[in-house]
């Protein structure tokens, strides 16, 4: 496993894939728990693990790279939400004609697949959900403003606006789950690890 | 409680950040100069977390309903209580209903006003401070806005505190990485041996520099990873962009080097010269 020094307090840990994020994600969270790691972030990304507030990054990499291997993410699930989606996004169709499929087997596509959510970003609660095999072309434009509980496509990637906000993802649906409430712990519905179904309202 | 008369451009509640929630996409915020705000605190008998008020550049004016101990530290701007000026770095004691008033940053950018007893806000996930990026805590104080105010503590006896201006050029020390090898050789010898120039668009989130543009080796999309304050992040335009506190949790451009402190930046008037050096020397 090959670590990258991110400042005087911070490690990156490059991953071979999403799934070994996943794996070293839940692996890191497990060991800061019982006290083997101390960090104050442990954020995952797309390919790589960043461990910030380290009190010596050098060390950390010694000790990460004594650690074994965690097993693949996939036995060790995390837990499961169901999102009640309204598939009556704006860019349904469009999302269907670049996958060349009606929009009935579009949306039983996303529907019946089982996501994880990746890794945070972009916005407070803003998951990055992984899973759909189909990738999406995003909007050569991002509109100036995404309705909060917009659920939409990019890339490989979906995932929920949690505020209004600008945004180039293809719009699938909308949903009334509250994604961020700063008075819930955690505060975020959709935190790294969750397994998530969008499932249709 | 504090009654704000004139809020200025940009006046904000921060304390120490809220670190712990990066992986939910939560920035860290808090106070952009955080050892000017845990001056401010100590000299008013606050504990060093308390949360005080940022001051940026054009000043504010306020008023105190209960007596209590207020002292101004950071960028220098004449601070005044019912008109008489009063000194910075000092705990001055304020009598009920007076007017005090921050004007206009003449060295530094950002002061930070402490009030015995904190600013009282409700904490929003173990923070009062201000995100300008995602929104979380209080909103920028506007006009008319009213702070409550904790229960104070006693006011440190000091009565002088050194102050330096701000240089008129920075020397920041940088650890290269995470991502150095994603840019040309030309591009880490022009970070390390070209002076930058502060930009006027720099703010809460992120110094914005101009200089000699930061060219690619490697062509791909970054896929987003997890980013650290003071890391130099360069987009599309080869231009560095410095993240402070409210920097997003995630970035998809490569950071070619990450500053080992930031503060001198929360206090870097736009103009001001930036050098960059290495950790070896």
């Amino acid at each position: 496993m090959h670590t990258r020094r991110a400042g005087r307090a911070a490690l990156l840990i490059d991953c071979a894939d999403g799934a070994e994020v996943e794996a070293w994600r839940a692996e890191l969270w497990r060991r800061r728990e019982r006290g083997e790691l101390a960090a104050v972030e442990i954020v995952p990304g797309a390919r790589t693990l960043l461990l910030d507030g380290l009190a010596d990054p050098e060390e950390t990499a010694g000790l990460v790279a004594g650690w074994a291997p965690p097993p693949p993410a996939s036995t060790a699930p995390g837990p499961l939400r169901k999102i009640p989606v309204r598939y009556d996004g704006v860019d349904l169709a469009a999302v269907a004609s670049e996958w060349r499929v009606p929009v009935r087997e579009a949306v039983e596509r996303i529907a019946g697949t089982e996501l994880r959510v990746a890794f945070c970003g972009f916005a407070p609660g803003f998951a990055y959900l992984t899973g759909l095999p189909w990738p999406v072309r995003r909007l050569d434009t991002p509109r100036p403003r995404v309705p909060a509980g917009s659920v939409a496509l990019a890339g490989e990637y979906a995932g929920i606006y949690p505020t209004a906000s600008p945004g180039g993802w293809r719009l699938i649906g909308s949903t009334d789950a509250l994604l961020f409430d700063i008075d819930r712990d955690p505060p975020a519905l959709l935190a790294p690890g969750t397994r998530v179904r969008l499932v249709a309202a | 409680m504090i009654e704000v008369l004139s809020a200025g451009p940009l006046t904000t509640v921060q304390d120490l950040g809220r670190p712990g929630y990066a992986h939910l996409g939560v920035p860290r915020a808090g106070a952009l100069d955080g050892p000017a705000l845990r001056l401010a605190n100590r000299l008013v008998g606050n504990p060093p977390d308390a949360a005080g008020l940022e001051v940026t550049a054009g000043g504010c004016v306020l008023r105190l309903v209960s007596a209590g101990t207020v002292a101004l530290t950071g960028a220098h701007a004449p601070l005044s209580v019912n008109g008489r000026p009063v000194g910075l770095g000092l705990p001055v004691p304020v009598r009920a209903g007076a007017v005090v008033r921050v004007g206009r940053a003449v060295h530094g950018v950002r002061s930070y006003l402490a009030v015995g007893g904190g600013i009282a806000v409700e904490p929003v996930l173990g923070s009062r401070s201000t995100d300008t990026l995602s929104g979380l805590g209080p909103a920028p104080l506007r006009d008319g806005d009213a702070l409550p105010v904790g229960v104070a503590g006693e006011p440190s006896t000091v009565d002088f505190v050194p102050w330096q201006p701000p240089p008129a050029s920075l020397r920041l020390r940088i650890t290269l990485g995470p991502r150095a090898d994603w840019f040309t050789p030309e591009a880490v010898a022009a970070l390390l041996g070209t002076a930058y120039t502060v930009s006027p668009v720099s703010n809460r989130v992120g110094a914005r520099l101009s200089g000699a543009a930061l060219t690619r080796a490697e062509a791909a999309e970054l896929p987003s990873e997890g980013v650290v304050l003071g890391a130099i992040q360069v987009p599309a335009s080869g231009q560095p962009l410095i993240f402070l506190a409210d920097h997003p949790t995630t970035g998809g451009y490569p950071v070619i080097g990450v500053v080992d402190d930031v503060t001198p930046l929360a206090q870097a008037v736009p103009g001001t010269t930036v050098n960059f050096h290495g950790s070896q020397r």
